[in-house]
C-alpha cells in the first residue's frame, strides 16, 4: 500500500526550523506543514501591517525558507504554510523575490480569502449575527475595535494549491491540522465526504496533522511527566527531531521522527500530545470532518514510533468558524525583587503601599494584579507556603489594566522611589516599559457560502 | 487510608483556547486508571481550581487512551491576550493539578 510521509515544520511563530533539516535530510518526508499562527498571531500582524502595508505576514518566512530550500529541492520536498497570515500575497512578493536574489527556480501557490475583516457588515447584512460563540454577545459592542477577523478555512484550497504542482502553499488561517491533511488528500484522492470510511479516512488525516502541528511536543518536548520515564528521560533535547507521520492509504498512521535526532516517540508522548488543546475529544471539529477520538488506538511499536489508527469522523459542520481580535485596553507593569531575610514580607509590604499611593494620589484602575515571581507567578492560588519565610529571593510583579494608555503607562513611574525610601533589599526593578496593548478575542461563527466563493488561489513562479 | 499526589502516578498537558484552559491527564497504567476515574470527579476538581476558574468544569473519560480530559471554562482571565497573569496561556495549570491529593484504596 503506498504510504506518504509528512513532517512537522514550525509550531508557532519564532519556533526553531533546525530540527526541519533533520526530517527532510533523514526523515525521507515528502511535505512539510508549518503552523506559524496561534489564536493571537494574527494581531501581532495586524500592528505590523498598520505601519507598513507590505507587511503582515510572519517574518520567519522567509530565513526559514532561504534556509532549507536547498535541502528541500534536493530531496524533492514540498511545503504548505500558514505564514501568509494576513498578507498571504505580501508573503509571496517577498518570498519570491528572495529566491529571485539567489537564483532559485520555485512555484509558490498563494491561498487568499481568509480574511473577513473588510466584510464584517456584508456579513452582517447577509443575515450572519457573528455573535460570540460562548457568551452570545452581540458583536456590536465590540465592531469598532476590531483588528483582525479571519476564517478558518478547511484543507480543500491547500489541496487546490498542491494540484497546481506548487512547490510552496502560502496561506493566511486555515485549520492547523489541515496543513498536514491537505497533503494527504492530495496524495490519496481522499474524498472529501460521502460515506463513514471517507470520514473514518479524515479523520485519520486530521488526527495525524494534529499530532504534528505543535512541532516538539509532538516527539518528548514539553512532556509534562514526573514519572519514571517523565521529562528528565527524554535523550537530547538539544537536537530533537519534530515528529514525522508515515500515512498509508487507508488512512492509519506511525508517527516517528528522524533517525540520530533526540526527543522520544512513545505512547506517552504522542497521548500527551492528542489530547493537547482539544475540548471534548468525541467532537473535535475541523472544516473539513468532526473527529471522534474515542476510538482512536495508539500502539507503541517502540523504537520511536506509535501506530495511530480507528479515529471515526462524521460529517463537517455547515459553518465555518471565525476568530476575531479587538482592542481591549492595556496593561501597565513593574517588577522589583528583594532578597532573603523576610522577602515575602518586605515584597508584599511594597505591594501594599503602591495600592494605598494609588487610593491617595486617585489613580483609578480597572484591575490591580499582584504576583510573586518564585512564589505564585505560575501556580497562582494553587501555591505552596511552606517554607516561604526563608525563601531566597522573591520578585513583586504588579500589572494594571486601564482603558487608558496614559494611566497604564504612568504605572511603573509609582515604583523607582520605593528603592531608597522603601522596604529593605529592593533590587532589579524592570524599569519604566511602555504600556502593552491587551486583545480580546471574539469566536464566532459564519455560514460556508458566504466565505468560500471568496477564496482565491494564485501561482507564481521565480525566475520564470 | 493512605494518599497519594497526582504527580507520582500520572501525567498532564495544559492548553488554552479563548478563556478556556484544557488539561489532559495520563494515567501511568490501567489500574491508575480506574483510580483516577473514581477519585478526580468534576467536583473534586471545581474545588481545587477554585479561584482560578469560575465558570463549570467538563470533564471526559477516554478508557481507550487511560486519559481524563479535563475542560476548565473561564479560568484565564477572558483569554491570554486580555490576562494580567504570567502564565497567560495556562501552561502551568497542568501542573498546579498534578499537586491534588487523592486517596489510595
Amino acid at each position: 500500500m503506498k504510504t506518504v510521509r509528512i513532517g512537522a515544520g514550525l509550531g508557532f511563530y519564532g519556533d526553531s526550523w533546525r530540527p526541519v533539516a533533520a526530517s527532510i535530510e533523514r526523515g525521507g518526508v515528502r511535505y512539510i506543514g508549518s503552523d506559524h499562527l496561534a489564536e493571537l498571531t494574527l494581531a501581532i500582524l495586524q500592528k505590523d501591517r498598520m505601519k507598513d502595508p507590505a507587511a503582515g505576514y510572519t517574518r520567519d518566512l522567509v530565513p526559514m525558507l532561504a534556509s532549507l530550500w536547498p535541502l528541500a529541492q534536493k530531496h524533492g520536498v514540498r511545503f504548505v504554510l500558514n505564514a501568509g497570515g494576513l498578507n498571504p500575497e505580501g508573503a509571496r512578493d517577498a518570498l519570491a523575490a528572495e529566491f529571485a536574489r539567489r537564483g532559485w527556480k520555485a512555484r509558490i501557490a498563494t491561498v487568499t480569502g481568509d480574511s473577513v475583516m473588510e466584510r464584517i457588515d456584508a456579513l452582517r447584512a447577509a443575515g450572519e449575527p457573528l455573535a460570540h460563540m460562548d457568551t452570545g454577545a452581540p458583536i456590536d459592542g465590540v465592531r469598532e475595535k476590531l483588528l483582525f477577523a479571519s476564517a478558518y478555512l478547511g484543507a480543500k484550497p491547500l489541496v487546490e494549491a498542491l494540484a497546481t504542482g506548487a512547490d510552496i502553499v502560502l496561506s493566511g488561517r486555515v485549520a492547523d491540522a489541515a496543513l498536514f491533511l491537505a497533503p494527504l488528500i492530495h496524495e490519496f484522492g481522499w474524498s472529501l465526504g460521502g460515506n463513514d470510511s471517507d470520514y473514518s479516512r479524515l479523520a485519520q488525516g486530521l488526527t495525524v496533522g494534529h499530532l504534528l502541528e505543535c512541532s516538539g511536543q509532538g516527539s518528548g518536548g514539553n512532556f509534562n511527566s514526573y514519572l519514571a520515564n517523565g521529562w528528565e528521560s527524554v535523550p537530547d533535547l538539544a537536537h530533537i527531531g519534530y515528529p514525522i507521520a508515515e500515512v498509508r492509504e487507508d488512512g492509519t498512521a506511525v508517527i516517528t521522527k528522524a533517525p540520530g535526532t533526540g526527543g522520544r516517540v512513545d505512547f506517552d508522548t504522542v497521548r500527551q500530545q492528542l489530547l493537547y488543546e482539544v475540548h471534548n475529544p468525541h467532537a473535535y471539529f475541523s472544516p473539513d470532518v468532526v473527529l471522534d477520538m474515542g476510538t482512536l488506538s495508539l500502539k507503541d511499536l517502540g523504537g520511536d514510533r506509535v501506530e495511530v489508527s480507528g479515529a471515526t469522523g462524521r460529517p463537517r459542520p455547515s459553518m465555518l468558524k471565525i476568530v476575531a481580535g479587538y482592542q481591549d485596553g492595556w496593561a501597565g507593569t513593574a517588577q522589583i525583587g528583594y532578597s532573603w531575610p523576610g522577602a515575602m514580607k518586605k515584597a508584599r509590604a511594597s505591594a501594599a503601599i503602591i495600592e494605598a499611593q494609588l487610593r491617595e494620589s486617585g489613580l483609578r484602575y480597572d484591575e490591580i494584579h499582584t504576583e510573586f515571581l518564585g512564589y505564585n507567578s505560575l501556580l497562582g492560588p494553587l501555591a505552596d507556603d511552606a517554607r516561604l519565610d526563608e525563601i531566597n529571593e522573591v520578585y513583586l510583579r504588579m500589572v494594571v489594566r486601564s482603558q487608558d494608555r496614559r494611566l497604564a503607562e504612568a504605572f511603573p513611574r509609582q515604583f523607582p522611589w520605593l528603592a531608597l525610601s522603601g522596604p529593605p533589599t529592593a533590587s532589579g526593578f524592570s524599569g519604566i516599559e511602555p504600556a502593552r496593548q491587551l486583545l480580546g478575542l471574539w469566536p464566532t461563527l459564519v455560514r460556508r457560502e458566504l466565505v468560500e466563493p471568496q477564496v482565491k488561489i494564485s501561482v507564481t513562479e521565480t525566475l520564470a | 487510608m493512605s494518599r497519594v499526589r497526582l504527580v507520582d502516578i500520572a501525567h498532564a498537558r495544559s492548553g488554552d483556547k479563548g478563556d478556556r484552559c484544557d488539561i489532559g491527564l495520563f494515567a501511568r497504567d490501567a489500574a491508575t486508571y480506574a483510580l483516577l476515574k473514581r477519585e478526580v470527579t468534576g467536583e473534586r476538581i471545581a474545588r481545587h481550581f477554585a479561584g482560578v476558574a469560575t465558570g463549570p468544569v467538563e470533564l471526559y473519560p477516554l478508557d481507550n487512551l487511560l486519559a481524563l480530559k479535563i475542560v476548565l471554562n473561564a479560568a484565564l482571565q477572558g483569554g491570554a491576550a486580555r490576562s494580567l497573569r504570567s502564565d497567560n496561556l495556562g501552561k502551568c495549570m497542568a501542573a498546579a493539578l498534578l499537586r491534588m491529593e487523592i486517596d489510595l484504596p
